[in-house]
């Protein structure tokens, strides 16, 4: 089922959450909301739900207009961030709720054999009859997932799906996740504050701040063109200077940093740690060790330049290097932006 | 004995043995003690006797029949405070331990005032032929105004703490209004609920002051079985008196046991393993 959000706007009393958001999902496409707390992805969500009202805007399932269907009719799976099973009732309970309330009439036998479908779909055959009080985070994320399934969902909807589970956890249950979504093909769409965890799953990620979409596009292209310094700086680690430009160049130390269609005046830089390199001579900017953080893939050196700057940088851990050291950062990647 | 990270067990448990010991157990054991000192027979005749019998049927009903009215009274309540925010809210919220804090003779006699045959409700009932006052539906309008708090105080923070992500999450699945209540509240309430009934059941049973006033206190028909222990105490009737109370005594106790075994089978799901 496709999905277009047309111009979605909501407030919440005097606060403004979600500022005009035209969004489409494909059918059978996997979309992560991302963005830091407080930039409405949340709502977002909720509101294709049917969890919340949009103040304005139309929401399409389809070629239909579902903004002011109730959300008990709208078709949609939804995944809460702590799960929201029902304690009283049994895993295999929990599974069946949406089978027992719904107007369509299904026998026993036919709720049960669906049941026990979905238990093995989600590895948990062994558990039917257990109370989600005595079945660890990660197993009670994927009784949230199977009970929002059983109801044969057009659209599955995970708030934080793996924010409350500890990282290995996290990483199993997203792999997971996606061949589930490959098995299934369901139209999916999930929020996420974890850039990681958007960029490992999502076949799309689209990227909010401030009630406002401020990019959307293939992980591939998010991360290898952001288009403002707000996603270059969410996206992951940077450093960030400020440099003057001129005549299409801009001089950070020693380093001149191509910026083609630049104004001459001042420039933002972003330097992730990984663009940078550690050298003891060469055009770059000078700095002194201040401490190396030894990490399984490599070294992270934390540097102040000349001028009292602090500079993260990635070097390859055979690479010799202590504090106190003086030598020269060099460049090898960066990305400028307009100031603003 | 392992050793305790928490200090002050041996003292807090010596207060709260020898308190349970002066205020409850020891009254209650001259209770016993004296409806011992009678013979079977003699015990099993006060208490078999047509009017204690009469006093027991007036007294059970009429708090079966105030609990059930405070169960969807009381949860109402409880629920329009947890849910709603309307004006006067919190007044209300307050108004609703009035019975406790309220002597109860005086809630006796107001209610009288009102359900007597020319009160403001009284009269008005008068009309369709319902008479509330010196019947045991009055004793049954004295039992519910006393136990209402029971019901609200207990039901009221289980249902502030129901997360509403469940009925969100019910909502999704398709379910109704209804089939939500039934089937997700409802259930995450019962241990609240029962817990609520037992203690506003008890307090009916035991209800005196406000009864009296209102019931009209006739014998094999509005006497109560706390009034007929207390006529019993008039007449320097001792073990006439403890006998009669043993069994109210003995009701209260089979009740709360009951209460406690449905309330753990209700709470199974809490159980780890």
């Amino acid at each position: 089922m496709k999905i277009r959000l047309d111009n979605v706007v909501k407030t919440f009393e005097t606060f403004r959450a979600v500022h005009g958001v035209s969004l489409e999902i494909e059918s059978g496409e996997l979309v992560a909301l991302l963005g830091p707390s407080g930039s409405g992805k949340t709502t977002i969500l909720r509101m294709v739900a049917g969890l919340e009202y949009a103040d304005a805007g139309h929401i399409y399932f389809g070629d239909e207009d579902a903004t002011d269907i109730p959300v008990r009719d709208r078709g949609v799976g939804f995944v809460f961030q702590h799960y929201a099973l029902f304690p009283h009732m049994t895993v295999a309970e929990n599974i069946a709720f949406g089978m027992k309330v719904s107007k369509v009439r299904r026998d026993k036998t036919a709720i049960d054999a669906r049941v026990t479908e979905l238990l093995r779909l989600v590895q948990l055959e062994g558990l039917a009859e257990r109370f989600p009080g005595q079945i660890s985070g990660g197993q009670r994320q994927r009784v949230a997932l199977a009970r929002a399934l059983a109801v044969d969902p057009k659209v599955l909807l995970l708030d934080e799906p793996f924010g409350a589970l500890d990282a290995n956890v996290r990483r199993d249950l997203r792999r997971w996740l996606r061949e589930i979504h490959q098995e299934l093909g369901i139209t999916t769409l999930f929020v996420t504050h974890d850039q990681e965890e958007a960029l490992d799953l999502a076949d799309r990620v689209v990227i909010l701040d401030k009630g406002q979409i401020v990019q959307q596009g293939t992980p591939e292209e998010v991360c290898r063109n952001p288009a403002s310094a707000f996603v270059m700086n969410f996206l992951g680690d940077t450093n960030r200077f400020t440099a003057a430009v001129s005549d299409g160049v801009a001089r950070l130390g020693e380093a001149r940093i191509p910026a083609p269609g630049f104004d001459d005046g001042p420039v933002e830089i972003f330097l992730r740690p990984s663009d940078l390199g550690w050298s003891s001579s060469g055009a770059g900017i000078p700095a002194t060790v201040a401490r190396v953080i030894d990490r399984p893939a490599g070294r992270r050196i934390l540097a102040l330049t000349t001028t009292g700057e602090a500079v993260e940088l990635d070097v390859a851990p055979e690479t010799q290097v202590s504090a106190r050291e003086q030598g020269i950062i060099t460049i090898e990647r960066a990305r400028v932006y307009a100031t603003g | 004995m392992a050793r305790r990270i928490l200090p002050g067990f041996p003292l807090a448990l010596g207060i709260t043995l020898v308190y349970v010991s002066i205020i409850v157990v020891l009254p209650l054991g001259a209770l016993v003690f004296k409806a011992a000192s009678l013979g079977f027979e003699d015990y099993w005749r006060i208490v078999s006797s047509p009017r204690a019998v009469a006093s027991y049927r007036v007294t059970a009903l009429s708090a079966l029949g105030a609990t059930a009215f405070n169960l969807v009274f009381g949860m109402a309540l409880a629920w329009v405070l947890v849910r709603y925010r309307f004006p006067g809210r919190r007044f209300v919220d307050a108004l609703v331990d009035l019975p406790f804090a309220l002597p109860t003779a005086v809630a006796g006699i107001a209610l009288t005032t009102l359900f007597a045959e020319n009160g403001w409700f009284g009269s008005v009932l008068a009309e369709i032929c319902v008479k509330v006052a010196y019947t045991p539906l009055g004793i049954m309008v004295a039992m519910a105004f006393t136990s209402l708090p029971f019901i609200v105080r207990t039901v009221q923070p289980v249902l502030e703490d129901l997360d509403p992500a469940l009925e969100e999450a019910a909502q999704t699945l398709g379910g109704s209004d209804r089939s939500i209540f039934l089937r997700v509240i409802l259930p995450l309430l019962a241990p609240a609920l029962l817990a609520g009934l037992s203690l506003s059941f008890a307090r009916s049973l035991g209800e005196f002051g406000a009864i009296i006033f209102i019931a009209g206190n006739q014998p094999m028909s509005t006497e109560i079985t706390a009034l007929l222990a207390f006529i019993r105490l008039e007449e320097y009737d001792y073990q006439a008196a403890a006998a009669i109370a043993s069994v109210l005594l003995i009701t209260a106790f089979l009740m709360l046991a009951v209460t406690n075994i449905l309330q753990a089978r209700a709470l199974r799901y809490t159980a780890r393993g």
